[in-house]
């Protein structure tokens, strides 16, 4: 078996996903290969040689995957796909978005967000907004998979895989990047964060999120996020949602704050390795999956827990 | 210009599904049903285009079995046009409805598809992206602004870690997120004129398309419960729990 795995990486840095990922491939068996597409990414492909478990790093370098556009993006990955018998990438909103093109020009299926790799052509994944694991098997030759990264541990370094340079493809004309705006923050990426410090609709407003929670997170060195009701009430911007339609998260600890635990929103941080919930309300269905629930006003509850850490 | 929207007949997003006990699949028996909540999304964007005159006709599309045509019904209440069911009894994967619609894409000529960024059953986020690939348009996935002007489109999309905006030459394939629109209720003039509007039944070999399913599904299980855990009485609890229990701080 030949694996091809797609980094993911801004260019300058490899995203810590891309090791999940690999851990996937490692569990497939067979050879492990990375692709690093972007433009002066060499450092990208320096830091894929590293992970254990890689053969071989291809590096294609061009204008055109700067931006990483879905279409140039796919026609690369075609163009290498001679030899391999599983493609596979993080299931983020990279890998989303590029590789059920890839699959479709392969003409085979996808096989979305796997968490668990049953044999090489049988996979578990989770249907339902994870309220159902579906085991499920690829009769197509070449199986297309996207990896929901908390369902496998990161690849360690301490590999040394060559670097191969391999050509462009051919380019599309027809997608523009205009702009892009990501959120600035000096607090760690949601869906890599040790800490997790989250806000739901029981903060109020968003100057509470912010005056009630930041300090808490600063003391913990969290990240912030937020269930879908405080998205939509309009108290953070939805890049903080946790749930089946937002961020899929596994921190250490994940403190979730007013929170009352829709279905929704317990898909997308249930595989948290401690849960810490506080609401004043005691039926809250956060606390069925909550470590340590403490039953109090948040507005007492959370400056307290600040000042005592 | 007209737009083609894909509709999807799944377990309304507020019933508690249930896994049926012999682990084949999810208990459907006698459960509400919907439409798909971010096509309801797509069918509001393309009516909402139609309004501002940009889009001429709105044609939404279902593939399943013969019940698709309720949520069609749905489809033309909130304001499309016409409807077309592409009928089967057939299990249909993501290959296999992108197949379909791009033989509808030939047949129609529309300037646009939308569709919602993914199916709240299967979860699978592929349709949209096969259908771009199959007919070579560009695509422009988890929309949550569409603005179409001087023969392009300004499409904002919801990335990890913030927004794009991608400048994209029609025709082109949009799937929607959440934050796209609030979609209209239906009124109840509107779910009369409704049954009126012409709604087409298709069979996919009309279509020469081949829905065989590619994957199959072994069994389905609950996932594992995560076991509640203590309630502590108060803030010093919780800190010396997480501190000499959990070890996490």
């Amino acid at each position: 078996m030949n694996i091809l795995v797609i980094a993911e990486h801004d260019n300058a840095s490899l995203k810590a996903a891309t090791l999940n990922a690999v851990t996937a491939a490692v569990k497939i068996g067979g050879e492990v290969d990375v692709l690093v597409a972007g433009a002066n990414c060499a450092a990208v492909a320096q830091a894929a040689a590293q992970i254990t478990g890689v053969s071989k790093v291809k590096l294609a370098e061009a204008a055109c995957y700067a931006e990483q556009t879905a279409e140039n993006a796919a026609a690369l990955i075609i163009s290498l796909a001679a030899g391999y018998t599983h493609i596979l990438a993080p299931a983020t909103s990279h890998g989303k978005n590029t590789l059920p093109r890839v699959a479709a020009l392969l003409d085979v299926a996808q096989i979305s967000d796997i968490v668990e790799v049953v044999s090489p052509d049988t996979f578990v994944r989770p249907i339902y907004a994870g309220n159902a694991m579906a085991t499920v098997q690829s009769s197509d030759q070449i199986k297309v998979i996207t990896v929901r990264t908390t369902g496998f541990d990161a690849a360690e370094n301490g590999g040394n895989a060559t670097i191969e340079a391999v050509a462009a493809a051919a380019q599309s004309g027809k997608t523009k990047l205009v702009n892009r705006e990501l959120t600035k923050s000096l607090r760690p990426e949601l869906v890599a964060a040790k800490v997790i410090v989250s806000g739901g609709r029981g903060l109020g407003s968003g100057e509470n999120y912010h005056a009630v929670l930041e300090p808490l997170a600063d003391k913990l060195g969290a990240a912030l996020g937020a269930s879908r009701a405080a998205v939509d009430a309009g108290f953070v911007p939805n890049d903080y949602q946790v749930g089946q339609t937002g961020k899929i998260v596994a921190p250490q600890l994940y403190i979730a704050i007013g929170i009352s635990g829709a279905i929704q929103h317990l898909a997308g941080m249930k595989d948290s390795k401690v849960i810490v919930a506080i609401n004043k309300d005691p039926d809250a269905p956060i606390f069925q999956v909550a470590d340590y629930g403490l039953v109090a006003d948040l507005f007492q509850a959370v400056p307290e827990l600040t000042a005592a850490l | 210009m007209k737009v083609l929207v894909a509709v999807k007949r799944v377990i309304d997003y507020n019933v508690k599904v249930r896994v049926k006990n012999d682990g084949s699949g999810i208990d459907l028996a006698n459960v509400k049903m919907s439409m798909n909540p971010f096509d309801e999304i797509a069918i509001e964007e393309a009516v909402r285009l139609k309004e501002a005159g940009i889009v001429t006709e709105v044609i939404a599309v279902s593939c399943g079995l013969t019940a698709c045509q309720e949520t069609l019904r749905n489809a033309m209440a909130i304001g499309a046009d016409r409807g077309i069911l592409v009928e089967t009894e057939v299990e249909l994967q993501p290959l296999a409805v992108a197949k379909l619609l791009q033989a509808l894409v030939v047949k129609e000529a529309p300037q646009l598809v939308i569709l919602g960024k993914q199916a709240i059953d299967d979860d699978a986020n592929q349709t949209g992206q096969m259908l771009a690939a199959l007919l070579d348009w560009p695509q422009a996935t988890f929309a949550s602004k569409v603005v179409i002007a001087d023969g392009h489109a300004l499409v904002t999309r919801e990335v990890d870690g913030g927004l794009e905006t991608l400048q994209l030459d029609l025709p082109l394939v949009i799937t929607t997120d959440l934050r796209l629109n609030t979609p209209r209720y239906a009124t109840l003039p509107n779910i009369m004129k409704a049954k009126k509007k012409p709604l087409a039944v298709l069979k996919p070999a009309e279509l020469g398309v081949d829905v065989s399913p590619r994957i199959a599904t072994l069994k389905v299980l609950e996932p594992a419960k995560r076991k509640a855990g203590v309630k502590v009485a108060d803030v010093a609890q919780l800190i010396d729990k997480l501190k000499n229990e959990a070890k996490v701080i």
